[in-house]
Order: C-alpha cells, then sequence, then structure tokens
C-alpha cells in the first residue's frame, strides 16, 4: 500500500485525517449525510459484504452431515439457514470437491458473483483471460494460479449466470479433525470458495494476499 | 437502512477504479479511510451523483498522480478517491473548496491531541 508521498497531492496522515472529518461535518451539518448512516455502511461493508459468511457455510458443512446434505440439495435455503442470502445470494449451487473431482466457478457471459456468501470478487475474476482460458484449459490456468491438479483429478468448471450461481464446497483441510466451526471458518478463503485455490492448510497462518 | 440500493456491485471491483481488497474484503488501513468511503457512499445512496460521474474522477485522479509519479510508483487509493470525492462535491455545489479549507483551518486551531 503506498500513501508515502507527502507532496502537494499527498498529506500527511493526521492532515487527511482532519481533512475528512471536516468534509464530514460540513455535509452532516448542511443535512446532505447522517453519521449514523455513515456508521451502518461501513459495518455494511465489513461485515455483511465478505467471504466470511461463505466460509461459515463450509465449515457447518465440513462438521455437520445433515447441513452438508441440505447444502448440496438447495443451496438457497440452506445458506438462508445461516442468515445470509438476498437478491445476489439467491439461486445458488454449491459444488463438492472430493479427492477425484475439483470444481471451479467462472461467469463468461457477465458479472454474476454471489457477493453475499464470496465477499468482492478477485480483480482477474472478470478478466478476457481467466473468463476464456478456465474453460478452454482449466488445469493449466489452475497450475499458474498456484493450484496444480493430479491427473486423476477431474476439472469441472461452472459458468455462473443470473439464474444460477456457483458456491465451490472445498474439502476439509487434514488434521482439522478436532476443530471448532469457527476454526475451520478461518481456513475458508474466497479463492477456494471460487475453487482457484485450497483452505488454508491447518498450520498456516492468515497472510495478506 | 436503504438495503435496496445497497450493492457492492457499484463499486465495479475489478474495474481500473477498483478499491484495494483483500481475500474478498474492502481493505482500510486508518480510520479516516472507511469514514471517507462511508460518506461517499451515503451519498450515492441518497441520489447525490451517478456513480459513473465519481469513477470518472477517480480514474481521472489516478490517472494524474501516475503521469506525475509514473504508473509503477505505489499510491495511496484512499487520497486520490478523497481528491475524486472533493471535485464531485464542488462541481455538484455541495460543498465548496472555500468552505472546505475555512472548516479545516477551524479544525487545525484545535488545541494539540483533539482527535474527535
Amino acid at each position: 500500500m503506498g500513501g508515502h508521498h507527502h507532496d502537494s497531492d499527498d498529506h500527511g496522515a493526521r492532515d487527511i485525517a482532519v481533512r475528512v472529518e471536516a468534509i464530514e461535518s460540513l455535509l452532516a451539518e448542511k443535512g446532505l449525510v447522517d453519521p449514523a448512516t455513515i456508521d451502518e455502511i461501513v459495518r455494511y461493508y465489513e461485515e455483511d459484504v465478505g467471504p466470511l459468511n461463505g466460509a461459515r457455510v463450509v465449515a457447518r458443512a465440513w462438521i455437520d452431515s445433515g447441513y452438508k446434505e441440505r447444502l448440496l440439495n438447495n443451496a438457497t435455503a440452506a445458506i438462508a439457514e445461516l442468515g445470509f442470502g438476498g437478491p445476489a445470494g439467491e439461486h445458488m449451487v454449491v459444488v463438492e470437491n472430493t479427492p477425484t473431482v475439483h470444481n471451479v466457478v467462472v461467469c463468461t457471459l457477465c458479472s454474476c458473483y454471489p457477493w453475499p456468501v464470496l465477499g468482492l470478487p478477485p480483480t482477474w475474476y472478470k478478466s478476457p483471460a481467466y473468463r476464456s482460458r478456465i474453460v478452454r484449459e482449466p488445469r493449466r490456468v489452475l497450475a499458474e494460479l498456484g493450484l496444480p491438479l493430479p491427473d486423476e483429478c477431474d476439472v469441472r468448471v461452472w459458468d455462473s449466470s443470473a439464474e444460477v450461481r456457483y458456491l465451490v464446497l472445498p474439502q476439509r483441510p487434514a488434521g482439522t479433525a478436532s476443530w471448532r466451526e469457527e476454526e475451520l471458518a478461518a481456513l475458508v478463503t474466497r479463492d477456494s470458495m471460487i475453487g482457484t485455490a485450497t483452505p488454508r492448510p491447518p498450520d498456516e497462518p492468515e497472510h495478506r494476499e | 437502512m436503504s438495503e435496496r440500493t445497497r450493492s457492492p456491485d457499484v463499486l465495479d471491483a475489478t474495474g481500473a477504479a477498483a478499491p484495494p481488497r483483500r481475500n474478498g474484503e474492502l481493505v482500510f488501513a486508518a480510520p479516516w479511510e472507511s469514514r471517507l468511503f462511508g460518506l461517499t457512499m451515503s451519498l450515492h445512496e441518497a441520489g447525490r451523483f451517478e456513480w459513473e460521474e465519481f469513477r470518472q474522477l477517480l480514474m481521472a485522479e489516478i490517472g494524474a498522480w501516475e503521469e506525475q509519479h509514473g504508473v509503477e510508483a505505489e499510491y495511496s487509493y484512499w487520497e486520490r478517491w478523497r481528491g475524486a470525492l472533493e471535485k464531485l462535491l464542488a462541481s455538484r455545489g455541495l460543498c465548496s473548496a472555500s468552505e472546505l479549507e475555512a472548516r479545516i483551518s477551524a479544525f487545525a486551531g484545535r488545541p494539540s491531541g483533539h482527535d474527535h
């Protein structure tokens, strides 16, 4: 992240904090913004939009076989059980990874993306290169993204649309038999639910992308 | 509040003007960044401007910075966002540059250690 420049365009950290505070106070005085609404918006983007919701769905499926069955049969309803959904979270289908099947999601036509459970998409997700190549040569693209797959593993590519939005149920990492649901959820990354990565190994701390 | 209009779709999260994020979440490094983001979204939800109008200003800010410093140089995304918002507020007649400078001076005159 930048922000180390302090020329005429950039302000010191304290200067800019004051500047933003001044903007908010002026707009609030004019009745153009309500500080409580700003609080609510920030909370919404920090807590309601993000892969944590999808991670909770995956972790629940890992520890609760009844939930997993409901999730694979009717994902939208099973996801709603946990309180997640809304217009961009409808028409969900969950596809399960196994030792012999790896699933990966793309949207070749549009920008359909289930952000209530996945958060914001990665930059490459909508790139023409990913969208066309993942369909033609998924193995090669996955290897380039750091996920080489063994030959015996089938790769299935799912094309999301406005009618169906896919979520990958990754395999539970080995060595997590005694883990609690919240601990498991912390291993589930956005990319592992798109199918371009696997969950974090249990011994690897959370890292910045 | 207005959930009907609230959607990350507006962020065009993979375009040139997309905000920094990590594992599908927005990344705010300081409280002022999330405040700035929240107040911009609040104005948009209230119908004060079209998102495309802001996006164009933001891309222009980023472009101008790159022209000055080179495309390889790292920039503070939220600083550019701040510049774009100030231009938008002025052009929309919501808050002029002189009003803003006056308020900043007033705040700057506060005793040090005053944070809020």
